[in-house]
C-alpha cells in the first residue's frame, strides 16, 4: 500500500455525537465536508444503494477521490449498500463490499442479511451500520443483528416517539443514529412495498420509491396533473405549487372527505428543537436526508446543523432554536412546511 | 398437492365476528391456520389467552395452528406481547419482526413471516440456521426469483407464498383510519372495528388503489394466484396462505381448494371467485410487473 493510501485510510476519531450528511455527487460531498459533516454517506451509481437515482451517486474513481478529500478533514465516509440483492444475482452487492473494503470506507451500511452475514465473515475489522430499510424498531431487533453480525450502529426508521427512541438507546450496546432533517418516509422504512405495487420497482428490489421514469405531468383543463404509472396522484389548481408526485404524498377521496392528504402531507422532517433531548439521551448520530439533493442544499443544511449541534454540545441547557435556522431550513425543506413527525406523540 | 394456509386476520374485527368465522375455518379445507392481531396493540376485542383458547380448539379440528407477532414493534408494551407470544410454548410461532425471530430462534422450530425480508438464498439460508421451517416469500417476489430460491432452499425448509387477498404493503407509525376521523392515535376510538375491510382510498378519478386499514395500507385489488396455481405448484411452493376477507371467504377458500383437488381448472374457478372479490383481481408481483396488474399465465 502506497503512504498516500495508507493516509487516505486512516480513519477520523469518533465524535460523541456526530452530523451524518448526503452526498449523492462529489460536488455535494466536498460541500458537506467544507460546511462540517462529522461523517458523508453515499452509494454506488446501480441499485445496490436506496437512491438509485439516474446522474446521482458514485463510480469507484469519484468515491476514492470522495474518501481522499473527506479523511484529510477529518470526515469519515459510510457507504451503503442498502436494498435487498435479488435472487438471481446477489453479486453486485458483494462487489459493492469488496469495493467499499478496497477504497477504505469507514463504515458500510446495509440492511439484508444475507449481506450482512457476508461481511462479517469475509471482513471482520469491517464496521457494520445497519440501515434504516432494515427496519430496526425495537431493541430486540436491533440486539439480533448485533449478535448475529456485530453491527456497530444501527439507523431507526421515522416511526418511534422521543420516548420510544429513549427506551431502545436504554437496551442496546448498539450505537443509535436517527433522523433529523429531510423528506419523511411515513411508512417504515424497508416494510413499503407501495412503490413496486403501482410501478414494479421499490426501496426493497430496485433502490428506488415513486421512480421519476414513470412520472407523468400533464396540462388539463381541470388543472396540472401529476400521474404515476398511470395513476393521477395530485392534481394542482392554477397557482398552486406542485410537487413531486410520491406516491403517498397525493390527494386521495376516502369515504366522504374527497381530495385530502390521506396518507402524508408534502413535509420535511426537522427535529432541530428536540437536539438536548437526542444528546442527553444517548443517541450518537443524527443524519440528514438528501442525496438526491443539490450541493447547495447540502451545504446550506449541513452549515445549519453544524451550528445547531456545536451550540448544543457548548451549551444544553441554554440551547434554544434559532429563528434564522429554521428560516433557512423552512426555505430548502419539501412543501416548505416541517413537522416532528413520529417523534411528537400527537401527531396524526 | 399444496397446503392451504389462512393468514392472521388483517382487520379489526368484533370478538363475536372472530368466534364465528373461525367456527366456519374449522369445518374447513384449510391446512393451517396463523392466529393473532399483527396490525395494532391498541386493538383488543382479543388478548393473547384468547388467542390461545381459540387457537386449541382449531387444533383439536385438526388444524396445524400457529400464533403470529405484531409486525411492527413499537413500544415497550409491543415488545411485551411478542415476548409473551414467543414464550408459549403450546403452539409454534411466527415471526413477523426480526425481534421475534431472536425471541423464538433455538427454541422451538418457527415460520419466519412475509415481512422479513428475505430475498436471496444467503438470507435464506441464515434464517433456516436459526430454525425455522418454513418461510412466507416476501409479497415482492416474482416468480421466476422464487425459482432461483427453491433450487437451492436449505432441505426441510418449506415455502408459503402469499396467494389470496389484499395485500398488507406498507405499516406506519400513523393511524390512517384515526387520521381519517381527525383523531389522535392514541386516541382513535377504535374507530377501525367499522371497516370490516378496512377503508378505500380512490384517486381524484374514483379508481380504487389502496385500502386503509389502522397503521396498514393494503392495495385496493385483491391478489390471487389461484389462476396460478400450476406456476407455484411446479417450482414446488408447499403452501399458499389465503388472507381473510369479510364476504365469502369460505366460497374463496372452497375454490383453492377445489383447483387443488383437481375438481375445477383454475380459470372456471378464477371466473367464480372475481364475483366474490370487493374489487379488481391482480397478480403482477408473481409475473415481475406492478403488484396491481392481472396478467394471464404464461402459455406453456
Amino acid at each position: 500500500m502506497s503512504p498516500a493510501l495508507s493516509a487516505a485510510h486512516a480513519s477520523p476519531a469518533a465524535r460523541p455525537f456526530e452530523l451524518v450528511c448526503p452526498a449523492g455527487s462529489l460536488p455535494a460531498l466536498r460541500q458537506a465536508v467544507d460546511h462540517g459533516a462529522d461523517c458523508v454517506y453515499l452509494g454506488l451509481r446501480d441499485a445496490t444503494n436506496a437512491r438509485n437515482f439516474a446522474g446521482l451517486n458514485f463510480d469507484e474513481a469519484a468515491i476514492a477521490s470522495g474518501i481522499g478529500y473527506a479523511h484529510s478533514r477529518g470526515c469519515k465516509v459510510l457507504m451503503a449498500i442498502n436494498t435487498y440483492p435479488q435472487a438471481a444475482d446477489p453479486k453486485p452487492w458483494h462487489n459493492a463490499i469488496d469495493k467499499a473494503v478496497d477504497l477504505g470506507a469507514d463504515a458500510v451500511i446495509m440492511a439484508d442479511p444475507g449481506l450482512l452475514r457476508y461481511a462479517a465473515k469475509k471482513y471482520p475489522r469491517l464496521r457494520l451500520h445497519l440501515s434504516v430499510q432494515g427496519s430496526a424498531t425495537n431493541y430486540d431487533a436491533i440486539n439480533f443483528y448485533h449478535q448475529q453480525f456485530g453491527i456497530q450502529r444501527a439507523v431507526l426508521p421515522r416511526v418511534l416517539s422521543l420516548e420510544q427512541v429513549k427506551q431502545v438507546v436504554d437496551r442496546t450496546p448498539v450505537e443509535i443514529e436517527v433522523f433529523g432533517f429531510g423528506s419523511l418516509c411515513v411508512m417504515v422504512e424497508g416494510r413499503c412495498a407501495l412503490s413496486s405495487y403501482v410501478t414494479g420497482e421499490s426501496p426493497n428490489t430496485h433502490g428506488v420509491c415513486s421512480p421519476a421514469k414513470y412520472v407523468r405531468w400533464e396540462e388539463t383543463p381541470k388543472g396540472l396533473e401529476a400521474r404515476l404509472g398511470g395513476l393521477l396522484i395530485d392534481r394542482y389548481a392554477p397557482g398552486e405549487k406542485a410537487g413531486y408526485p410520491t406516491l403517498c404524498k397525493g390527494r386521495f377521496d376516502v369515504g366522504n372527505e374527497h381530495s385530502y392528504y390521506a396518507v402524508e402531507e408534502p413535509t420535511s422532517l426537522n427535529t432541530l428543537e428536540l437536539l438536548p433531548q437526542l444528546v442527553k439521551m444517548g443517541v450518537r448520530a443524527v443524519k440528514i436526508e438528501g442525496r438526491q439533493r443539490s450541493p447547495a442544499y447540502v451545504a446550506q443544511v449541513t452549515k445549519v446543523w453544524r451550528e445547531a449541534i456545536d451550540t448544543c454540545l457548548r451549551e444544553q441547557h441554554r440551547y434554544a432554536v434559532k429563528t434564522g435556522w429554521m428560516a433557512q431550513l423552512d426555505q430548502l425543506a419539501e412543501g416548505q412546511q416541517h413537522t416532528l413527525g413520529a417523534y411528537h406523540r400527537p401527531w396524526k | 398437492m399444496m397446503k392451504l394456509s389462512l393468514g392472521p386476520v388483517q382487520y379489526y374485527w368484533s370478538r363475536e365476528t372472530l368466534l364465528h368465522f373461525y367456527e366456519d375455518v374449522a369445518a374447513s379445507p384449510v391446512d393451517i391456520v396463523y392466529l393473532g392481531e399483527v396490525v395494532c396493540s391498541r386493538r383488543h376485542e382479543m388478548r393473547l389467552p384468547d388467542w390461545v383458547e381459540l387457537a386449541q380448539r382449531l387444533g383439536e379440528a385438526g388444524k396445524e395452528v400457529l400464533l403470529s407477532t405484531q409486525v411492527l414493534l413499537e413500544s415497550g408494551s409491543d415488545v411485551a406481547t411478542m415476548h409473551r407470544i414467543a414464550g408459549q410454548e403450546d403452539f409454534a410461532v411466527e415471526a413477523n419482526d426480526m425481534g421475534a425471530v431472536r425471541c423464538v430462534s433455538g427454541k422451538a422450530p418457527f415460520v419466519a413471516g412475509p415481512h422479513l425480508n428475505l430475498y436471496n438464498a444467503d438470507s435464506l439460508q441464515w434464517m433456516a440456521d436459526l430454525g425455522a421451517r418454513r418461510w412466507v416469500a416476501p409479497l415482492e417476489m416474482k416468480r421466476s426469483d422464487l425459482a432461483v430460491l427453491q433450487k437451492t432452499r436449505p432441505q426441510g425448509l418449506e415455502t408459503e407464498v402469499f396467494a389470496f387477498g389484499r395485500l398488507p404493503l406498507a405499516f406506519s407509525a400513523r393511524c390512517f383510519t384515526a387520521r381519517h376521523h381527525n383523531l389522535p392515535k392514541d386516541d382513535c376510538g377504535f374507530s377501525c372495528i367499522s371497516d370490516p375491510d378496512g377503508m378505500l382510498l380512490s384517486t381524484r378519478e374514483n379508481e380504487p388503489f389502496l385500502v386503509l386499514n389502522g397503521i396498514q395500507t393494503q392495495s385496493a385489488r385483491v391478489h390471487s394466484l389461484l389462476r396460478d396455481y400450476e406456476s407455484a405448484a411446479q417450482i414446488g411452493v408447499d403452501v399458499l396462505r389465503l388472507s381473510p376477507q369479510s364476504q365469502s371467504m369460505m366460497d374463496v377458500i372452497g375454490l383453492f381448494d377445489a383447483v387443488r383437488r383437481g375438481a375445477l381448472t383454475p380459470d372456471r374457478a378464477d371466473e367464480q371467485l372475481r364475483a366474490l372479490l370487493p374489487a379488481a383481481e391482480c397478480n403482477g408481483y408473481w409475473h415481475g410487473r406492478a403488484g396491481l396488474e392481472s396478467t394471464a399465465p404464461e402459455a406453456r
